[in-house]
């Protein structure tokens, strides 16, 4: 099996199908759309299943220097790559199919735009040359500013010129840093530089640029502004990608380049990304809480989130960085669910007011128990997805900073605040107009939609092993590699004070013998 | 050295200069009538002098005792010159007979030839004087074609312009030369590096020599427009025939730049602290003023225009490196540049309301994904390769010089310019936005199937896109040693 290119024929399938689908009508542009994400999710799974756990780090290399110049055609996966690859693809035929009906005009460029959005989501985790990684990385944004601008809300056109330029002007310095690096270390080979130790004084600013990069693409307060312009212009299956996969390529960023390549700077400027992570989970959570738009305010949910991901990851332990991961993972599904159950209601209403609806549970069972699985994945409710997520993390990081770890905490509070909220104004009350009177339940399409989601998240949270076992060992040699730069814990625990301890034992003991 | 191993070198120039007056000769007897064949011919006499480009011509060396330098480099940018102008005389015969006024007149793709002869001497180079009057054949050539619509006012003011600021920036450049020619003794590119080299060792800065350096560049900056020479570039863009603004904005650029980094490099190389102050100034503030500016603009000429001038702005990063390395960025930059802006002006000419007026304002281009799918797609990849987004080709031309920069040290310009490159894509996205995301606005005419425009729309598409990725290897390895010839 590791003789054949699998990864090169899961970047070759959603390629040809999407140059394909300019050509097709409407309908056929959606079942060839749908028949190559199926067959790249199939591919996914063969590639789950063949991945070795614990083998070798890299797995599945392809290699062919040369036929593009300095952009080596070097794939590869280690276990942290293996499982946002499978976010990928599972979440894209859920998008395909989100946008059957959603979606009636110019359907088969859409169709070919989300398949383009595969192959470079795909491109990113699999490549192995920095700037294989950095044309995958990039391009993604031609695909999103046409989904967000052709097929989104009112505002759309703001949307798509916001999330492009901002996200352009943060990857840029982040490319300057990379032509730095491979001149300076004479690769462009990732795996060559996860070796390389660049001096401490040069790391603080290539850390800086490629810290611009990953944090608006995170997004970190306060560079988070375009994401939740982002999320309410974008068509349903554009919010589901953007939340579900893209934002994830910050924290694979982090994962990859910032902490193993930087591992001085890293633990230099933990304190910021404390500081920030910790702004960002409070101040969005308020915010989110007093939103009147459902989609912005999954979208405040989703930057509360994702600062829960980069405090695990600067935990620099091994419960850290594990939930950091597993935090992305169930962010991708909860959060992309939440956009389809908001994208539900909106086909049938046309609107994202929470104040237009209320009693869904009435005329709509169905859906508002998907709602609240849901919702309770996204508050981290013990047997989700996003128990686990959080509290790996929380405490992977109270190790290093119980004031972080109890700022951050206030975050799952205030996160259960506005997500039932939600949930108690949209689905619970008196039915309040005759509109939303007369919307059918969950059609079984889009029973189709939630249930597989829902399944993943269930398993995610009842037996994480799934899918903390293939990063095992990349997190092992990620704390290897960084462990040098350790800041060490903000508490400082005294020895105790054995002496007395031992003065007191025989008292004590005595003590116990006398109750008996 | 043999005469004719002289005459071998300068092939190429001796194709186009015959071929050139036979054409002139058959249209002085044949007249407008004879205006196709003449087009057709001089794309063969164009062809001609490329294959001529094979033989001694880039590999000879010095001919005529220094006068003209017959090396890769030269070669490298006479194929795009060839390259561009053949191009540019295709897209015009249907571009004048559906225009109003008199039509294509055989003089046209003449002027081509000759201006093709002067960027040929221009690139070639080894001595003040060469240059200069390669310069001028260019230039007045130019001059002529800007106004080649005689009765469009527009036509005849951009001829004028062009020619009393060519001729200002003529006589800026000749003060130059003749300072250099003062205080180095000599006109011959070798001599004058020689004087620069003495001046820079002893440690002396001669004033005469630094001023001759400052003027030299002044005049060759007017005609790259570069910043802050640039001031006739939208007027003239705007005004010429379409099918010359094309020509404009490709051939005598790659001639203009080419000659630059000759006299940067070979004659002026040890003076090379003085000259990279000058273009890293000229490379900063075109890019930003050419970004800038770019924004308000209604009309795709001018548009594209400032466009032009934003890219001569990242090509001369590569000469501000001032490398071996960063002269091959220019070269790639330059191949790359040429092929997206001949492709956007095929597109351009394609634009034409339903009486055939044609049309410039960028709103016209509104809703074009709708009503002709192919070439706005054609369209998007050459803005998103221009603005420098991979996974098109552009991504790579910006790749190239910036590389050369950081290996060079340049890590403020290099900043600098990245930044400023994010303040151009947003007018390359308006032209993206107009045509995918708003209403389509009145129809174009139909027109009739014009198979080898469609075909070089769909050739510079194909070649922007990721496909052309796979040139990549060769462009590197091509430019690398048209670089070394320098050096």
């Amino acid at each position: 099996m590791q003789g054949f290119p699998i990864l090169s024929v899961m970047l070759a399938v959603p390629a040809i199908a999407a140059i394909a689908c300019l050509f097709l009508s409407a309908n056929g542009a959606r079942m060839l759309a749908l028949a190559a994400t199926l067959i790249d999710f199939a591919l996914g799974i063969v590639l789950w299943t063949q991945f070795d756990v614990g083998g070798a780090q890299w797995q599945f290399v392809e290699h062919a220097p040369g036929i593009f110049g300095p952009f080596g055609w070097s794939l590869g996966i280690d276990g942290f790559a293996l499982l946002l690859i499978m976010l990928s693809v599972f979440l894209m035929p859920i998008c395909i199919g989100a946008s059957w009906r959603a979606i009636d005009k110019r359907v088969p460029e859409y169709m070919g735009l989300f398949l383009f959005t595969e192959v470079l989501m795909i491109g990113t985790f699999a490549a192995q040359d920095l700037f294989l990684f950095y044309v995958f990385f990039e391009a993604g944004l031609i695909p999103m500013y046409l989904i967000i601008g052709i097929w989104g809300g009112a505002n759309r056109i703001y949307a798509s010129y916001k999330f492009f330029l901002y996200t352009l002007l943060g990857s840029l310095l982040m490319f300057v840093a990379m032509l730095y690096m491979a001149r300076t270390a004479g690769t462009t080979s990732i795996p060559a530089l996860l070796a390389y130790d660049f001096p401490a004084s040069v790391q603080t600013w290539l850390w800086i640029a490629f810290f611009a990069s990953f944090a608006v693409k995170m997004p970190m307060w306060p560079v988070h502004t375009w994401l939740p312009d982002a999320h309410v212009q974008a068509p349903t299956a554009g919010s589901v990608i953007l939340a579900g996969v893209l934002l994830k390529l910050g924290g694979y960023g982090f994962l990859r380049f910032l902490l193993p390549m930087f591992p001085e700077a890293s633990g230099q400027l933990t304190w910021l990304i404390f500081a920030l992570s910790a702004v960002a989970v409070i101040y969005a959570s308020l915010v989110a809480l007093v939103q009147s738009d459902m989609k912005k305010l999954i979208a405040y949910s989703s930057v509360a989130h994702m600062a829960i991901v980069t405090i695990g990851l600067y935990a620099f332990n091994q419960q850290g960085i594990e939930g950091a991961m597993i935090m992305m993972l169930s962010h991708g599904l909860v959060s992309g669910a939440l956009f389809l159950c908001v994208g539900v209601i909106y086909d049938r209403l046309h609107t994202r007011e929470i104040a237009r609806y209320g009693g869904l549970s009435i005329n709509m069972p169905k859906y508002a128990v998907l709602f609240l699985f849901f919702t309770m994945a996204s508050i981290g409710l013990p047997g989700t997805s996003g128990f686990v997520a959080e509290f790996l993390s929380l405490m992977g990081t109270y190790q290093v900073s119980t004031w972080t770890a109890l700022l951050c905490t206030t975050g799952i509070i205030l996160g259960a605040a506005y997500m039932l909220y939600l949930y108690r104004r949209v689905a619970y009350g008196e039915i309040k107009s005759d509109e939303v009177a007369a919307m059918p339940d969950l059609t079984s399409r889009e029973l189709w939609l939630l249930a597989p989601i829902a399944a993943v998240t269930l398993w995610m949270g009842v037996y994480p092993e799934s899918f903390l076992a293939p990063m095992r060992k990349d997190v092992t040699v990620l704390l290897q590699r960084i462990d040098r730069a350790n800041p060490g814990s903000d508490s400082r625990p005294t020895a105790g004070n054995p002496a007395l301890a031992t003065t007191h034992a025989p008292e004590h003991q005595a003590a116990h013998g006398e109750a008996h | 050295m043999s005469y004719s191993l002289n005459l071998l070198m300068v092939l190429p120039e001796l194709v186009l200069t015959l071929g050139a007056i036979a054409l002139m000769l058959v249209a002085a007897w044949g007249g407008t009538n004879a205006t196709r064949g003449i087009s057709i011919a001089a794309v063969f006499v164009l062809a001609g002098a490329m294959v001529a480009l094979a033989g001694p011509s880039t590999t000879g060396g010095l001919a005529f005792g220094g006068l003209y330098r017959a090396d890769a480099f030269a070669g490298f940018a006479k194929v795009l010159i060839y390259l561009a102008t053949a191009v540019a005389i295709i897209m015009a015969p249907r571009f004048f007979a559906r225009s109003p006024g008199e039509g294509l007149r055989p003089e046209y793709p003449i002027l081509m030839l000759l201006s093709s002869v002067g960027m040929g001497m221009m690139v070639s180079a080894g001595d003040l004087l060469t240059l200069y009057v390669g310069l001028e054949l260019q230039s007045l050539s130019a001059y002529v074609l800007a106004s080649f619509m005689r009765r469009d006012g527009r036509s005849a003011e951009a001829g004028l312009k062009y020619f009393v600021l060519g001729a200002l920036a003529s006589g800026i450049l000749l003060y130059g030369i003749s300072l250099v020619y003062g205080f180095s003794g000599s006109t011959d590119f070798a001599q004058i590096a020689l004087a620069y080299g003495r001046d820079a060792a002893a440690g002396t800065r001669s004033l005469g020599l630094m001023f001759g350096l400052v003027f030299v560049f002044a005049g060759l900056a007017f005609k790259m427009s570069a910043v802050p020479f640039h001031m006739w570039t939208p007027d003239v863009y705007e005004g010429a025939p379409t099918p010359v603004t094309a020509f404009f904005a490709s051939a005598p650029k790659v001639a203009a730049m080419a000659l630059a980094v000759r006299v940067a490099v070979e004659a002026m190389g040890s003076a090379a602290q003085q000259w990279q102050q000058i273009v890293t100034f000229a490379a900063l503030a075109s890019i930003i003023l050419g970004a800038v500016a770019a924004i308000g603009q209604t009309n795709i000429k001018r548009l594209l225009a400032y466009s032009s001038i934003n890219n001569v702005g990242f090509a001369l990063i590569g000469l501000a490196a001032g490398t071996a390395q960063g002269v091959a960025a220019v070269l790639t930059y330059l191949t790359i540049y040429v092929i997206m802006t001949l492709g956007a002006f095929l597109i351009v000419i394609r634009m034409r309301d339903e009486d055939g007026n044609p049309l410039e304002s960028i709103a016209s281009l509104s809703g074009l994904s709708r009503t002709r799918p192919a070439l706005a797609w054609a369209m998007a990849f050459f803005m998103f390769s221009v603005a420098g987004i991979p996974p098109l080709l552009g991504f790579y031309a910006k790749f190239a010089v910036f590389n050369a920069a950081v290996a060079a040290g340049l890590f403020p310009l290099a900043v600098i310019g990245v930044v400023a490159s994010v303040i151009g894509a947003y007018y390359y996205l308006r032209i993206i936005k107009t045509m995918f995301f708003d209403e389509p606005a009145g129809a174009w005419a139909n027109g009739d199937v014009q198979p080898v425009e469609n075909g070089l729309i769909a050739l510079s598409a194909l070649l922007v896109s990721p496909v052309g990725y796979l040139a990549i290897p060769l462009l590197g390895a091509w430019s690398l040693a048209a670089a070394r010839a320098l050096f």
